[in-house]
């Protein structure tokens, strides 16, 4: 057994158990609704006192266990996967355990944001802790209550055992004195041997809900007397709202007001990125209502900057990566190295902007008085809306809640916090509670857009075919996609990696798998061209430049493990029966590291009515120790069909600085026809700490897909989307 | 405002609203039933999927005064207790990541298989090709329409 010293104290455990039992959490009705249920038949029955024995882990008095699930849930799955890593070290059948979203709190909790597909890395220890100090404090309990050493009980399931004895204690009776108990100073852990929980398939706590239509989602919440909001924002970037026909559309039916918000907060951050600060607001009863108050607004806009398209976006990229660059890492000497290759291969990649589309729109609920704000709703990072709202209407942080809703998609969307401002500000305003909805144009128009990036790859071979120089250099609207030292930095002895970025007044942020989306792809599909310049394999080509790294790697800033990245090609090569022919059938590979975890796909194409149709996918994947197997792979799962469909069909275009695309008539999103037939993932095992999934398994299926394409139709695709590549590059 | 007298999931609503209302913001906004869900509003995504009559429609272009004496049924009224078969065939492939696409899915494949119980991949393909579902479940879906038209 590992022993980890416990990081948190009995007074934070009381506060916080004040906080969930005081009824922060449980207390309104409609997030009652939204506990997950007991999950078999034979679930205990629900106890009629609950003891809060940490923030963490509620027990009740027939043995019924509430685990309370700090993060927010997007869809990644972590309502299931991170209460049974804290269920693991309690040792509690998982049929007795119910989940409860917590609230915010930061003093407690740790990291209590959805993005960067960190939530299971960052929770593994905290949360193992949990599970392992409430286990210990019942266990002392029960010593206590039987007059004997703890070391002279067992526990399993729920039930404390005497070793050599028949007495017995479970959780639900010992519960109420655990209370009491001193928190230990140090815990020990499971061995991961004999973890009985971690590493299964364990089902979604929300999956019945779900599938049943409860409302579980912020578009869902309720609350008497709360009326509904829209926003209008001026129609393109680079303009501002003058003023409205006021008078007319407050006359209209079901329009209680109407007037302007300001949303501008002191000292901006990085998560209130937002391209409109003044917005038209209407209140009323009715969405439908609402809806059409919109369509009969008469807006006066007024010209603040210039009105940007997407011709000039990708000049003004193509300009930056003509000027001088911003060199960010040199091994050797590229220029020498160029000069005396035999051959040298020069490619450029670009990439469109994307809005996130979540298929829940934006949407936040907001109760604001003269002395407080309530918050519910679907958000990335509860903690920047709490600081955000508190700063807005000068309250302090204390008397601003957040709770957060289960939400229909992130994709980093929902990092960005000026929606839940945007409810807090209007509710100010009408002094009552209010729920602020987007219409699907509001969200795709006003996006915190994926950047457009411009990128170019270079790379000689010496006349026996090794690698032995490699360039990129990158530029993006409004930032540089390059990540130097990233593979293949370190396998290379010349390399050279340069960045510079250009100025755009589109709003743009994180997108599911930031830059990795971009790279991945450029990366990719241009080693398979450099494999093929030289000959090779597209695997035996990445193998050897691995084993270099792992042999004799340059440089010592390279931010990956090569035998954990040569792992995962292995297993795909292995699984995909890889260099066997099959008729018919045009095969891509692709690796790609980043938020932690290691991702290797192939993908088979066959030409079917002359158009390309993705037949399988093979997945092989290294995110350490994986916690709910069949989970994890539904991630990996979606990240292929999400990267093949943006990759395939997606782009947000501009003219005269308004999005040429508001809605899924002409927004293209990847649909059941045209997504892969079977997709099978394969896990590298091993007891490697667990890293996240909610973006790997997305980039790499952008290369893969590139090389399969070449495989199935000879040509090569440099500019997303691959089918329906129009005007933005010539 | 007119009212409008309604058959939705067998019981009998009066609701009184603007005669080109569409059945999703009275389901949603007049009669709470929130598992209904909003997604592009103009028929394109297939969140709003509710069966009229036993097939299945977008309730975001259907316009409260057009439903007559219809037979609504939404996701709440699909079964007692969850325990249709395409119900119960989503939960044994776990099919849902976020969730929000997953009414309307469930409601398309349940109109699908009442009218083809055993639909080849090309049709559960052009049956299903209206509901968007961002987080890429697609693949379980399939499974799971699969699994359903083997009970
Ligand atoms: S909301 Fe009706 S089809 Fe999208
Ligand atoms: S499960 Fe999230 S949109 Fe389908």
């Amino acid at each position: 057994m590992t022993k980890i010293q416990t990081q948190y104290n009995r007074r934070s455990f009381l506060k916080i158990s004040a906080a969930a039992g005081g009824g922060m959490l449980i207390g309104f009705s409609w997030l009652t609704g939204c506990v997950s249920e007991g999950k078999n038949n034979e679930a205990l029955a629900i106890p009629n006192e609950w003891f809060d024995i940490n923030g963490y882990i509620k027990i009740g008095d027939t043995g019924l266990v509430t685990i309370y699930s700090p993060n927010p849930e997007i869809g990644q799955n972590v309502r299931t996967s991170m209460p049974m890593i804290v269920a693991e070290e309690l040792d509690v059948n998982w049929e007795n355990v119910m989940v409860e979203q917590a609230p915010l709190n930061t003093g407690f909790y740790n990291n209590q944001i959805a993005g960067g597909s960190q939530s299971i890395r960052k929770g593994w220890n905290p949360l193992r802790m949990a599970g392992a100090t409430a286990r210990r404090m019942l266990l002392e309990a029960t010593a206590k209550e039987l007059g004997v050493e703890v070391t002279a009980l067992t526990v399993a399931n729920g039930i404390i055992k005497e070793i050599s004895g028949e007495r017995t204690m479970g959780y639900g009776d010992i519960a109420s004195k655990a209370v009491g108990i001193e928190v230990p100073e140090v815990v020990e852990l499971k061995d991961i041997k004999d973890f009985k929980l971690i590493s299964t398939s364990v089902k979604n706590v929300d999956g019945k809900n779900i599938v049943t239509g409860k409302p579980l989602f912020g578009l869902d919440f309720q609350r008497e007397g709360m009326q509904l909001a829209m926003i209008q924002h001026p129609p393109a970037f680079g303009m501002k709202v003058k003023d409205f026909n006021e008078a007319e559309i407050k006359a209209m039916s079901g329009v209680s007001n109407a007037f302007i918000v300001d949303i501008t907060v002191p000292e901006p951050g990085y998560f209130d990125e937002k391209g409109f600060l003044q917005l038209v607001a209407i209140v009323g009863k009715s969405t439908w209502q609402l809806m059409k108050a919109k369509k009969a607004l008469k807006v006066n806009w007024e010209q603040v900057s210039e009105l940007e398209d997407s011709e000039m976006h990708m000049k003004r990229m193509e300009a930056s990566l003509a000027s001088e660059m911003r060199e960010s890492r040199k091994d050797g000497d590229p220029a020498a190295a160029f000069k005396k290759a035999a051959k040298v291969i020069e490619r450029t990649y670009s990439a469109p902007f994307l809005p996130h589309n979540t298929m829940e729109p934006m949407n936040f609920f907001a109760h604001v008085t003269e002395t407080s704000a309530e918050l519910v709703g679907p958000t990335q990072t509860p903690q920047a809306l709490e600081g955000s709202v508190s700063k807005l209407l000068g309250l302090p942080i204390e008397d601003v809640t957040v709770n957060m809703t289960r939400m229909g998609g992130g994709f980093g969307r929902r990092l960005y916090v000026h929606f839940g401002v945007e409810a807090a500000a209007i509710s100010k305003k009408i002094g009552a509670p209010v729920k602020l909805i987007y219409t699907r144009e509001d969200d795709m128009t006003q996006g915190t857009y994926r950047p457009a990036y411009l990128a170019t790859y270079k790379a000689g071979l010496d006349e026996n075919n090794n690698l032995i120089a490699f360039s990129v250099k990158g530029t993006g609207l409004p930032e540089s996609p390059v990540f130097e030292n990233r593979f293949p930095a370190g396998t290379v002895e010349n390399y050279l990696a340069e960045k510079a970025s250009t100025k755009t007044n589109i709003t743009t942020g994180a997108w599911r798998a930031p830059r990795s989306h971009f790279t991945a792809g450029a990366e990719q599909s241009f080693l398979d061209e450099v494999a093929e310049l030289a000959e090779k394999d597209p695997i035996e080509f990445r193998l050897e430049l691995f084993d270099r790294a792992i042999s004799n790697p340059i440089g010592n800033r390279n931010d990956y493990d090569a035998q954990r990245y040569a792992g995962v090609l292995k297993l795909v090569k292995e699984k995909s029966n890889w260099g066997q022919e099959m008729p018919g059938i045009h095969r891509g590979v692709a690796a790609y590291y980043c938020h932690n975890s290691y991702v290797a796909e192939v993908i088979d194409i066959a030409m079917e009515k002359n158009t390309p149709k993705i037949k399988k996918v093979w997945c092989a994947v290294d995110c350490g120790i994986v916690v709910n197997r069949d989970a994890a792979k539904n991630m990996v799962q979606g990240g292929v069909i999400d990267g093949v469909g943006h990759a395939m069909y997606s782009q947000l275009t501009f003219k005269d600085g308004a999005t040429q695309e508001s809605n899924f008539n002409q927004y293209r999103l990847i649909r059941h026809s045209q997504a892969p037939e079977a997709i099978e993932v394969f896990f590298v095992e091993n007891d490697i700490d667990p890293t996240g999934l909610g973006e790997p398994g997305l980039p790499p299926a952008i290369g893969a897909l590139a090389n399969a394409l070449y495989q199935a139709t000879g040509e090569r695709h440099y500019h997303q989307p691959f089918m329906s590549f129009k005007s933005v590059k010539g | 405002m007119p009212d409008y007298k309604l058959r939705i999931n067998g019981t009998s609503y009066k609701v009184n609203v603007a005669d080109d209302t569409p059945l999703l913001w009275v389901l949603r906004d007049e009669l709470h039933l929130l598992g209904t869900k909003f997604g592009c509003g103009i028929g394109q995504c297939g969140a709003c999927t509710v069966h009229f009559e036993g097939a299945a429609v977008r309730s975001c272009l259907i316009a409260v005064s057009a439903i007559g004496k219809s037979e609504i049924t939404t996701i709440e009224g699909l079964s007692e207790d969850g325990d249709h078969p395409v119900q119960k065939a989503w939960l044994e492939h776990d099919v849902s990541q976020c969730g929000y696409c997953q009414s309307g899915q469930i409601m398309n494949a349940a109109a699908l298989l009442a009218e083809n119980p055993k639909p080849t991949d090309n049709d559960i393909d052009n049956a299903m090709n209206g509901n968007i579902c961002r987080c890429g479940t697609y693949v379980r879906i399939k499974q799971a329409i699969k699994t359903a038209s083997n009970q």
